[in-house]
Parts: C-alpha cells; sequence; structure tokens
C-alpha cells in the first residue's frame, strides 16, 4: 500500500514528549493526593485537600489526548511512506522490550507469591528452625494455603479454580485462537475475516473482563475475600487486578486497532500496530495461564 | 580491531539544525538529548552533594550540631536516591545517547521522540522528590521528606513512613518509566542501527557494556515498580505484603528489593567498565587485550547479578543453605571482574602510555574500583558480614565503586569525550586541578570510613561514640574538598561549552579507534546518515 524510503526516519522536533511528561507529573500528584485524601491511612497523614482526583482525571485525559495526537504523527508518518524496514524493525523488536519489562512487573508479585506460599507462611506456623516464632507470636496459627485466616485471625474463603475461572481461562485461550484467525486474514488481505475475527475477539475480551468483575463483586460479597483479608487476599487482587488492567489496555488496543482497520490502515505488509496489539494479547494470556494455576487451582 | 572506510558525509541541505527552546524541549536529535541528560546529572549530582555536605558537617563533631536528627535521615535517603536515580543512571544515558550512534555508525537513537520523552520524564519525577526535601526544610510544619534510607525497607517507608513516602512511590515510578524506556532505546538501536560491517563482536566495548546495562534496566526496573506499588498498597488499601499479621512478611520486601537492587549495582558500573575499555587502549596505544573475555565477563557478571541479591541479608535471618548459596555465588562474580582488571593491565603491559586527563581518570579508576571490589569481598563472607554490616565499612565499599567507580568513569568519559562534543579541548590547567584535589580528597572522604566501620561505628546515625571523632572530622575535611573540586569540572565543562579553548581536532587522541573520530569535532548535528561501511 505505502512506499518505504531506504533512509531511516528520523522525525523533525515534537512537542509530545514533553507534553506527555507534563501528563505522568499531573497523574502522579493527582494519583498520590487522591490516594491520601480518600484512604483511612491517608487520614493519618493529615492530607485534608478534597482534588486529588480532579487533578487525577485531568493528567488521564491530559495523556490520552497526547497520545492520540502523538500516535497520530506517527501514523501519519507510516502512512505517508517515511518509515522504512529497519524502522519497522526498532518499533518491533521495542514492543517485544517491553513486553519483556510487563513480564518482569507481574514477576516481582508472582515471586512474592511463591516466597510466601513457600516460607513465610511455614514459617509463621513453626516450620524449620521458627518453632520459637510460632510459639510467641501466633501460637494459635495454622500455616495453610490458600491463607483462609490470617495469623492475626481475620478469616476469609479461597477462591476455586473450577467455576468462573475456567470459563475465563476458556475464553481468553479462545480469543488468542480467534486474533490467531484474524492476523492470518490481515497476512493474506482477506478484510472480512479480518473484521470478524477481531471483533469477536475484543467481545471475548470484554465478556472476559465482565466475568471478572462479577468475579470480584462475588468475592467482596459473599466470600470475605477482600483486598485486606491478609496476604492470600493482597496476591489474589494485585496479580488478577494487574492482570485485568492489562487485558483492558490490551481491549483497548485491540479496538483502536478495530477501528484503524476499518480506515485501512493496514496491509499484509505493514502492520505494525496491529501485530504490537496481538503480541500483547497473547503476553496478557499467558499471564492468566500462570494465574490460573498458581493462583486459583494449585 | 575495527577499521574504517571513510565515508565523509556532507550535510544535507534539509536538514537544519532547530534553534531557540524548541531545540532542545521537543528534541529527537541524540546529541541534544544526551547533552540534556548529562546536564541534568551534573545538576542532580550537585543536589545530591550538597546533601552529602549536609550530612558531612554533622557528622565533624560528635553530638548535635546543626540539623534533626530526622532531617538528617532524609538528607542521607534522598542523597542515595538523587545520586542514583538523578546522578549516575541519567549519566550514562546521557553518554549512551551521544556515543552509541557515533560508534556503531547509526544516524541517531532507534526512536527518537521516545527518546525524548524518557528524557523530559526526569525533571518531573525530581520535582516530585525535591519538592518534599523543600516542604522538610521550609515548608510550614516542615512535614518530613522520605526518610527510611534509599532502600526504604518496610515497615519505615510501609507503617511509618511519612506522607511523602507516598510522592516518592509515584516520582520512582516515572523514573523507572524514563530507564525502561532508555533501555529500549539503546537495545533497539545496538541490534537494529549497526553500520553494514560492524558485527556485534566488532562494537566498541562501551557499546557492549550499555547493551548488557540495558538489558539489566527492563529485567529488574519493573521489579523496583512492583515493589514500590506493594508499598503504596500496603500503605493505603491494606494489603499485607510486609505484615506478618496478614501473613506476609518484612523480610520479603527486602527480597524483593534487593532483586532489583543488586542488578541495579552493576547497572550503575558496566557503562563505567566500557568507558574505561575505550580509554585504557587509546592512551596504552595497544588494542584491549582479551577483546571477547571482556565481553563474556560482562555477561557474566550481568547473569551472576540476579542471583546474588540475598548477600545484602545475611543478617535479617535465612536458612544456612541460602546464606552459602548467596555467598558462592557473590564470590564466583569476582572472577569475570578479575579478568577484566586483569584485561586493563595487560592492555597497558609495555604499551607507550600517556598521562593525558582522561587516562588519569581510568587509572584512578582502575585502582580504586579494584579496592572497593576487594572490601565487596571480604562483605560477601557471610560470617564475616555479621560484624561489617550496616557499619561505615559498607558505606566506604559501595562509594569506593560507585565514586572513585562509577563517577570517576563518567568523569572519563566527559575528558575523554568533550573535544568530540564541544570542539575545543578542555583547559588542562582546571582539568588537573579537578583530577588531583578529587583523587586526594576522595580517598580522605571514604578511605577513614574502612576504620571507623571496622571499629563498630554504625551507618545512617546523626551521631556517634566519642573514639570515632578524629577519623570523622578528616572524612569531613575529605568530604568538602572533594565537592569543592567539582566546581573546577564546572568550569571546564561552561569553558568547553562556550567554545573557549584551543580547537580540538577530529581525532585529538593519536591512539583512539573507533567511529566516532571519523566525524568533525564538534560533531555535526547529524552524522552518518548514509551509514559508513565498517571493515
Amino acid at each position: 500500500m505505502s512506499e518505504r524510503t531506504e533512509e531511516y526516519y528520523v522525525p523533525e522536533g515534537s512537542p509530545w514528549p514533553l507534553v506527555a511528561s507534563v501528563g505522568l507529573f499531573l497523574i502522579a500528584v493527582g494519583g498520590t493526593n487522591f490516594i491520601q485524601q480518600s484512604t483511612a491511612f491517608g487520614e493519618t497523614l493529615g492530607n485534608e485537600g478534597n482534588w486529588g482526583h480532579w487533578v487525577l482525571a485531568a493528567g488521564a485525559v491530559w495523556m490520552i489526548v497526547t497520545l492520540f495526537y502523538w500516535w497520530r504523527d506517527t501514523i501519519r508518518e507510516s502512512l505517508g511512506g517515511l518509515h522504512s524496514d529497519q524502522m519497522d524493525i526498532s518499533y518491533r523488536q521495542g514492543m517485544l522490550w517491553f513486553i519483556f519489562s510487563e513480564v518482569m512487573f507481574f514477576a516481582a508479585f508472582f515471586g512474592a507469591l511463591f516466597y510466601v506460599r513457600w516460607l513465610v507462611v511455614p514459617w509463621l506456623g513453626g516450620a524449620g528452625s521458627n518453632a520459637m516464632t510460632h510459639e510467641l507470636l501466633w501460637p494459635s496459627f495454622q500455616a495453610m494455603w490458600p491463607l483462609t485466616e490470617t495469623p492475626s485471625g481475620e478469616t476469609t474463603q479461597a477462591m476455586g479454580a473450577w467455576g468462573l475461572p475456567a470459563l475465563n481461562t476458556a475464553i481468553l485461550l479462545v480469543s488468542s485462537i480467534t486474533l490467531t484467525i484474524a492476523h492470518h486474514a490481515l497476512l493474506e488481505n482477506d478484510r472480512k475475516r479480518l473484521i470478524i475475527f477481531q471483533g469477536i475477539t475484543i467481545l471475548l475480551g470484554l465478556v472476559f473482563l465482565f466475568f471478572q468483575i462479577e468475579e470480584y463483586i462475588h468475592a467482596y460479597q459473599d466470600m470475605g475475600l477482600t483486598l485486606d483479608a491478609g496476604i492470600y487476599g493482597s496476591l489474589f487482587f494485585m496479580l488478577t487486578g494487574f492482570h485485568g488492567l492489562h487485558v483492558t489496555l490490551g481491549t483497548v488496543m485491540l479496538i483502536v486497532m478495530f477501528l484503524r482497520v476499518l480506515k485501512g490502515h493496514f496491509s499484509p505488509d505493514n502492520n505494525f500496530g496491529w501485530e504490537a496489539a496481538a503480541w500483547y494479547w497473547h503476553f496478557v494470556d499467558v499471564v492468566w495461564l500462570f494465574l490460573f494455576v498458581v493462583v486459583y487451582w494449585l | 580491531m575495527t577499521s574504517v572506510a571513510a565515508t565523509h558525509e556532507d550535510h544535507h541541505d534539509h536538514h537544519h539544525a532547530p534553534t531557540g527552546w524548541r531545540r532542545w524541549l521537543y528534541s529527537t536529535n541524540h546529541k541534544d538529548i544526551g547533552t540534556l541528560y548529562l546536564w541534568f546529572s551534573f545538576a542532580m549530582f550537585l543536589v545530591g552533594g550538597l546533601m552529602a555536605m549536609v550530612i558531612r558537617v554533622e557528622l565533624m563533631y560528635p553530638g548535635m550540631q546543626v540539623v534533626a536528627p530526622d532531617f538528617f535521615n532524609q538528607m542521607t535517603t534522598v542523597h542515595g536516591l538523587v545520586m542514583i536515580f538523578g546522578g549516575v543512571m541519567p549519566a550514562f544515558v546521557g553518554l549512551a545517547n551521544w556515543m552509541v550512534p557515533l560508534m556503531i555508525g547509526a544516524p541517531d537513537m532507534a526512536l527518537p521522540r521516545m527518546n525524548n520523552w524518557s528524557f523530559w520524564i526526569l525533571p518531573f519525577a525530581f520535582a516530585i522528590l525535591l519538592f518534599s526535601v523543600l516542604m522538610s526544610a521550609f515548608g510550614p510544619g516542615n512535614p518530613p521528606a522520605p526518610n527510611f534510607g534509599w532502600t526504604f525497607y518496610a515497615p519505615l517507608s510501609t507503617e511509618y513512613g511519612p506522607a511523602s513516602t507516598d510522592f516518592f512511590v509515584l516520582s520512582v515510578h516515572m523514573m523507572g518509566i524514563s530507564s525502561i524506556m532508555g533501555a529500549i532505546n539503546v537495545i533497539v538501536t545496538v541490534f537494529n542501527l549497526r553500520a553494514p560491517g560492524m558485527t556485534l563482536m566488532k562494537m566498541p566495548l562501551f557499546v557492549w557494556t550499555w547493551l548488557i546495562t540495558a538489558f539489566l534496566l527492563i529485567a529488574v526496573m519493573p521489579v523496583l515498580a512492583g515493589a514500590v506499588t506493594m508499598v503504596l498498597t500496603d500503605r493505603h488499601f491494606g494489603t499485607a505484603f510486609f505484615d506478618a499479621a496478614g501473613g506476609g512478611d518484612p523480610v520479603l520486601f527486602q527480597h524483593i528489593f534487593w532483586f532489583f537492587g543488586h542488578p541495579e549495582v552493576y547497572i550503575m558500573i558496566l557503562p563505567s567498565f566500557g568507558i574505561i575499555s575505550s580509554i585504557v587502549p587509546t592512551f596504552a596505544r595497544k588494542p584491549l587485550f582479551g577483546y571477547s573475555s571482556m565481553v563474556y565477563a560482562t555477561a557474566s557478571i550481568a547473569l551472576l547479578s540476579f542471583l546474588v541479591w540475598a548477600h545484602h541479608m545475611f543478617t535479617v535471618g535465612m536458612p544456612l543453605a541460602g546464606m552459602l548459596f548467596f555467598m558462592y555465588m557473590t564470590v564466583l562474580i569476582s572472577v569475570p571482574t578479575g579478568v577484566k582488571v586483569f584485561n586493563w593491565i595487560a592492555t597497558m603491559w609495555r604499551g607507550a602510555i600517556t598521562f593525558e586527563l582522561p587516562m588519569k581518570w581510568a587509572l584512578a579508576f582502575i585502582i580504586l574500583f579494584t579496592i572497593g571490589g576487594l572490601s565487596g569481598l571480604m562483605l560477601a563472607m557471610t560470617p564475616l558480614d555479621f560484624q561489617y554490616h550496616d557499619t561505615y565499612f559498607v558505606v566506604a565499599h559501595f562509594h569506593y565503586v560507585l565514586v572513585p567507580g562509577a563517577i570517576f568513569g563518567i568523569f572519563a568519559a566527559v575528558y575523554y569525550w568533550l573535544p568530540k562534543w564541544s570542539g575545543v579541548m578542555y583547559d588542562k590547567f582546571w582539568g588537573e586541578v579537578h583530577f588531583w584535589s578529587s583523587l586526594v580528597f576522595v580517598n580522605l572522604l571514604f578511605f577513614p570510613m574502612h576504620f571507623v566501620g571496622l571499629a563498630g561505628m554504625p551507618r545512617r546515625y546523626a551521631d556517634y561514640a566519642l573514639q570515632f571523632s578524629d577519623y570523622n572530622w578528616w572524612i569531613s575535611i575529605g568530604g568538602f574538598g572533594f565537592g569543592l573540586s567539582q566546581l573546577a569540572l564546572l568550569y571546564v565543562v561552561l569553558k568547553c561549552a562556550s567554545k573557549k579553548g584551543e580547537a580540538a581536532p577530529d581525532k585529538p587522541w593519536d591512539g583512539a579507534e573507533g567511529l566516532e573520530w571519523t566525524v568533525p569535532s564538534p560533531a555535526p548535528f547529524h552524522t552518518f546518515e548514509k551509514p559508513p561501511l565498517v571493515k
């Protein structure tokens, strides 16, 4: 579709990086104040204002608008044929390394899960050389996993694997397959099949998120499983929550790419944005498989 | 070694250098962004240095002198954060921006707009962090800045952290985003933009060490983001990651933090290894001894750095097998590090050495970094560490690897490449003053810390027992002297930046090799728009 140059394209100056930094600044300052002004621990810190959420919202809007214009410029350059094949490789490698950084972010939380499950909880129960720790701190504490009763005596129920979570696993797996069909359609220039299967993928993503919200409501209302119900709740919600955020982001990416497909932006050999979104989707799928096994199942 | 087919490209007329404020704020040019990084890092170096001066003023005499203990803790905390995330790391990214494209024959960094974004996040991140210090010093009610040490151990940062902790968390998130994007840019540039013929094993060592550093950054900065996120949710959302009553563990914090923290210390030294590996062959007029072993040693250090984190935690309690594992792994790192030091010395062996300033800094680096490496070996021994842990011996150790290590490496790079950046030679007199006074004072500052540390003086206290008085007086003198010496560097750099001085030839060092010396001095706004052919 578009001709490509041989030269490596170095764009002229652009305001968006600086403007985006201002957006991040607003999000950081607004978000921090919002958290301090709206949580119980925040009250003890003496931040008595009530404006953090406005700055946070302004920062979020600012950021979305900025990224819209930034990527609009990039897309125009791409459609204008300014991107060489070499540049395409830069984008692809950049995306892969970004996904690697995301993997490491999840690794921190998975690492916390393994450490707590295999070491901390047994130690609190007196394993190894910790008999006195157990005796002196919380003698009635029973080591178990999932940790449904904390050392300080808070109780919760554990989330089973074979109801909604198993269904969600199936949904995400199927969505990866439909996305792959869409991918092949893109490479074969089969627009109709591409639109249908990418549409299905997006719907599956939305259904996944809907079920996830259902599960959270069930956990909070019926099971006593909350973010502050001890380390099991902390790990459960932080891992599935960050995963859910990534599914949300991935769905947004797929929707944007869907709109770009409708506008005819992609061709079998110029499709970085689309493939980046697809890679991201497969990444959140793989993270979910790990989550399903170690958070829900085992 | 790399030989270069001369491909002097004249400027294309359609690429004018932008002027005015847009040139800097909207930049997509690797040299301008490199310059921004370097100036930012210098500013942070001076800010962090001022905090160190406050620390040394307080510790010059026993008893409480000028600041309250809590403010002293804030100084040690923010000094560490500013120097690590604002001083050393941005300086390296600035050097990478300037030199990596020039060294591999690339027209720019691979992702120029993202490059500018990585830079411009930093001033905002540090505005947040430093604002908390300003508030603590001058604000109404003096709300404390972060005061838990740069390692922000739970529960100091969770239960007991002041309100500024949350701002610290978000500013660390921003620094992390900046570092990750900067690192992605370096990796992609190196993998994708090398000139034809510039195979991986022909790359200058600085490019190699930065490639590996970038990998470390992408691997561990997200882990740091995870750690600060857990601190934030433990503080405000009732999670129990670091709370034993909820089934978590404060020691978990230390594991996560040091899983980031130990690769981080190699992030702060590997690029300096690369700089020294560029400079020593130039002034010894011999090719680098053992090029490929240098590459493999760097990679080994990086990989091992993921397996040694708990040597920071020998005294917190862990199973014996864990202590043995982390001790052996740590000691193992001295093998590739020893290979590097050996290779630098072997490069100089029977070389026609001259002692221009970059070489002086490099030699000081090799000797003084090795002192820091050897004290590191002492600290690696689990039973010995029980004596050294959290004493000034540790402070001496990591300052030896960071100041006459990492920072002397940066100074060496500045003197080595300033002629290329500015087009004029540096002021030799003030450069010599800078070197010799830094050399003397840095040792006066940090060497006695070994002794007071071994004798039991703990770190992070605003006061000390009387028997440490004499040493501390001398340490403070060393600190003030070292701080003042840096004004000489400021003068030298400002003079070069204002183009005053003897004009520099394209290749000011007759023994230098590499693509960066094939472009004019000062390096034109755009270089290697058509890639050179490397044979």
